[in-house]
C-alpha cells in the first residue's frame, strides 16, 4: 500500500494534470485555494511547482457545512483567508481527499460569497469514490478503493505523507 | 446591596460540555471562553467580505425580546442573526403584549409555538433569562442580552475579544474598571472573564457609593483614588454612569464625578503608554470620559462595536449548535430504546 502512495509521484501526477487542464482551458494566472488542513499544504506545494507568485488562499468551510443541524458547530473553526478577490478569477481549488463531495459543495458556496469566479478547477490528491453529490475532480493524483474499515489521512506539512488507517472493524 | 447569585452551570451546557444557552460567564471555563473568542475571530473575517453572510442558521428563527430599551446591543444582535442567515423578529415588549395584560410566560409560549429557535433576552430583572431557560421554554436557546444588575455576558466577551486583539492575550495584563460598578451588569461579567482568562490584576476604581458592598468577592482590588489606580494600567474600561437607575444621592454632582473619576488625557498619561481605553457605550462625553480621549489614538471604543457583532454570531451559532446536537442525541437515544 505504501508503495502505491509514493507522495512525489502523486504530486507529479497532480502537477502534470493541472498543467494540462490549464493549457487546455487557457488559464494563465490562476488563484490557488486550499481547503483546511490538508488542502492548504497541497496548495503550498503546487504554488511552488507551478511557479505562481501570488500567495494562496486558505478556506475553512465550517460555516458552510451541511451537517450543522446534526452535530452543531465545529469548535475548531479558524478564519478563512483569501488574499485576493475571487471575482472573475480562474480558481484552482485543492483538497487532499474527495469522497462524498460535500466538502467541495461547501467550499464552492463559500468561494462565491467572496465574488463570482470565472472558473473553478478542482484538484484532489486522492479520490476515494463513494460520491454522494454530482461533483467530480478535474485532476486527481490517485484513485483508490478502500475496504470499509480503512481510512486515509494526509499528514504534514513536513514531510507530506499519506497515512493508511485500519479502524479495526 | 449584595452581588447577585449565578444560575447553575449545567443549565447552560449540554452533557458533553457544549454551550446550549448563554446566560452568564459563571461556570464557563477558560477553554470554552477561548473557543468563543476563536470562533468570533472567524466571524470577524466574514464581516470583512463583500457578502457578510454565512448559512449556519438558515431557516431558524431568532426573536429579540427586549423588555428594556437598547440601541447598540439590539442592533448588533439583529445584524449578527441576519449575518448567520436567521430570520429575525424584534419585539419591544414594553409596547406590545404586556400592555394588554398577557403574562410573560404566555407571551413566550406563544412565541415558542411560532417555532422560534432562539430568544435573545434583555430584562430589568436579574435572572429573567435564566428563569426562561429553566422553566418556560427549555427547548429554545436563550441568550442573555443583559439582565438587571446581574450579567451582560456578550458585552464582556466582546470586550475580551477587543483586549486580545490589541494586547495579544491576557497574561500579565493590568486592567481597571472605572465608575458606576454598582449599577453595572457589564462590570460583573468583565471581572469574571478577566480572572478566568488569566489577567494579572483587575482593579475597580470608583467612589464607595458606586461599589457593591462585597465587590472584592468578584475577584478584584478596590481603589478609590483614580490618580493612584491608573498607574501601570494596560487596559482601562470606563463604565457609563447609570443615573436612570440611581435612587437617592449617590453622587454629589456630575461635575464632581468627572473631576474625580472622569478619564481625561492627564489621568490617562499616568497609565502605561500603550494603555487602551474602552467603554461599552453609550458614552456620556464630559461625564465619564473626555472627548479627546474617547476619540483619541488609545481609544478602541469603535472596535468594541465591530467585535460585538462577531461575538454575538459566535455565541448564537454555538448555542444553536449545542441545542441541535442535543436534540439529535435524544432522538437517537429514543430510536435505540
Amino acid at each position: 500500500m505504501t508503495a502505491l502512495l509514493d507522495m512525489n509521484r502523486l504530486l507529479d501526477e497532480l502537477e502534470a494534470g493541472l498543467r494540462e487542464i490549464m493549457a487546455a482551458r487557457g488559464v494563465e494566472s490562476p488563484a490557488l485555494i486550499g481547503i483546511r488542513t490538508g488542502g492548504v499544504w497541497l496548495a503550498d506545494v503546487m504554488r511552488k511547482r507551478l511557479g505562481l507568485e501570488e500567495p494562496y488562499g486558505e478556506l475553512d468551510i465550517s460555516f458552510y457545512r451541511d451537517d450543522f443541524s446534526r452535530i452543531g458547530l465545529n469548535p475548531k473553526v479558524m478564519p478563512s483567508s483569501l488574499p485576493f478577490s475571487t471575482e472573475d478569477r480562474d480558481i484552482i481549488l485543492i483538497d487532499d481527499v474527495i469522497m462524498s463531495g460535500r466538502t467541495i459543495r461547501a467550499a464552492m458556496n463559500e468561494i462565491f460569497d467572496y465574488g463570482r469566479p470565472a472558473s473553478i478547477i478542482l484538484a484532489t490528491l486522492v479520490d476515494l469514490g463513494a460520491r454522494e453529490l454530482p461533483i467530480q475532480p478535474d485532476v486527481t493524483g490517485k484513485v483508490l478503493t478502500l475496504e470499509s474499515h480503512q481510512r486515509v489521512k494526509l499528514r504534514g506539512p513536513e514531510p507530506l505523507h499519506i497515512e493508511l488507517q485500519e479502524t479495526g472493524q | 446591596m449584595t452581588v447577585e447569585q449565578a444560575p447553575n452551570r449545567s443549565l447552560q451546557l449540554t452533557a458533553d460540555g457544549q454551550l446550549r444557552h448563554f446566560l452568564t460567564l459563571d461556570g464557563l471555563d477558560r477553554a470554552l471562553l477561548t473557543d468563543i473568542l476563536d470562533t468570533a475571530d472567524s466571524f470577524i473575517e466574514v464581516g470583512e467580505r463583500s457578502i457578510k453572510k454565512v448559512p449556519l442558521l438558515r431557516g431558524r428563527t431568532v426573536v429579540n425580546l427586549f423588555f428594556e430599551s437598547s440601541t447598540r446591543t439590539r442592533s448588533t444582535f439583529e445584524l449578527a442573526a441576519k449575518r448567520l442567515s436567521a430570520d429575525v423578529l424584534n419585539l419591544d415588549i414594553n409596547t406590545s403584549a404586556t400592555s394588554k395584560g398577557e403574562s410573560l410566560s404566555d407571551t413566550l409560549l406563544n412565541l415558542e409555538a411560532m417555532a422560534s429557535d432562539m430568544f435573545v433576552v434583555r430584562h430589568s430583572q436579574s435572572g429573567a433569562p435564566h428563569f426562561i431557560a429553566e422553566s418556560v421554554t427549555p427547548g429554545v436557546a436563550i441568550i442573555n442580552a443583559g439582565d438587571g444588575r446581574h450579567a451582560h455576558p456578550t458585552q464582556a466577551m466582546l470586550d475580551m475579544l477587543t483586549i486580545r486583539q490589541h494586547k495579544g492575550g491576557f497574561e500579565g495584563l493590568k486592567v481597571a474598571v472605572v465608575g458606576d460598578v454598582l449599577h453595572s451588569r457589564v462590570a460583573r461579567s468583565q471581572i469574571r472573564a478577566l480572572n478566568e482568562l488569566g489577567a494579572a490584576e483587575v482593579r475597580v476604581i470608583a467612589p464607595g457609593t458606586l461599589l457593591p458592598r462585597d465587590v472584592e468577592s468578584l475577584g478584584c482590588s478596590v481603589e478609590y483614588d483614580m490618580q493612584k489606580g491608573m498607574k501601570d494600567l494596560d487596559v482601562v474600561i470606563m463604565l457609563r454612569l447609570q443615573e436612570e437607575r440611581m435612587e437617592g444621592a449617590l453622587l454629589p454632582s456630575e461635575r464632581e464625578f468627572y473631576r474625580l473619576y472622569g478619564l481625561n488625557q492627564e489621568k490617562l498619561a499616568l497609565a502605561h503608554p500603550e494603555c487602551i481605553v474602552m467603554h461599552p457605550g453609550p458614552i456620556n462625553r464630559g461625564v465619564e470620559i473626555e472627548s479627546a480621549v474617547a476619540d483619541g489614538p488609545q481609544s478602541v471604543i469603535l472596535d468594541q462595536v465591530t467585535n460585538g457583532i462577531a461575538i454575538r454570531m459566535a455565541v448564537m451559532s454555538m448555542a444553536m449548535g449545542g441545542q441541535v446536537a442535543e436534540r439529535n442525541q435524544k432522538q437517537a437515544g429514543r430510536a435505540q430504546a
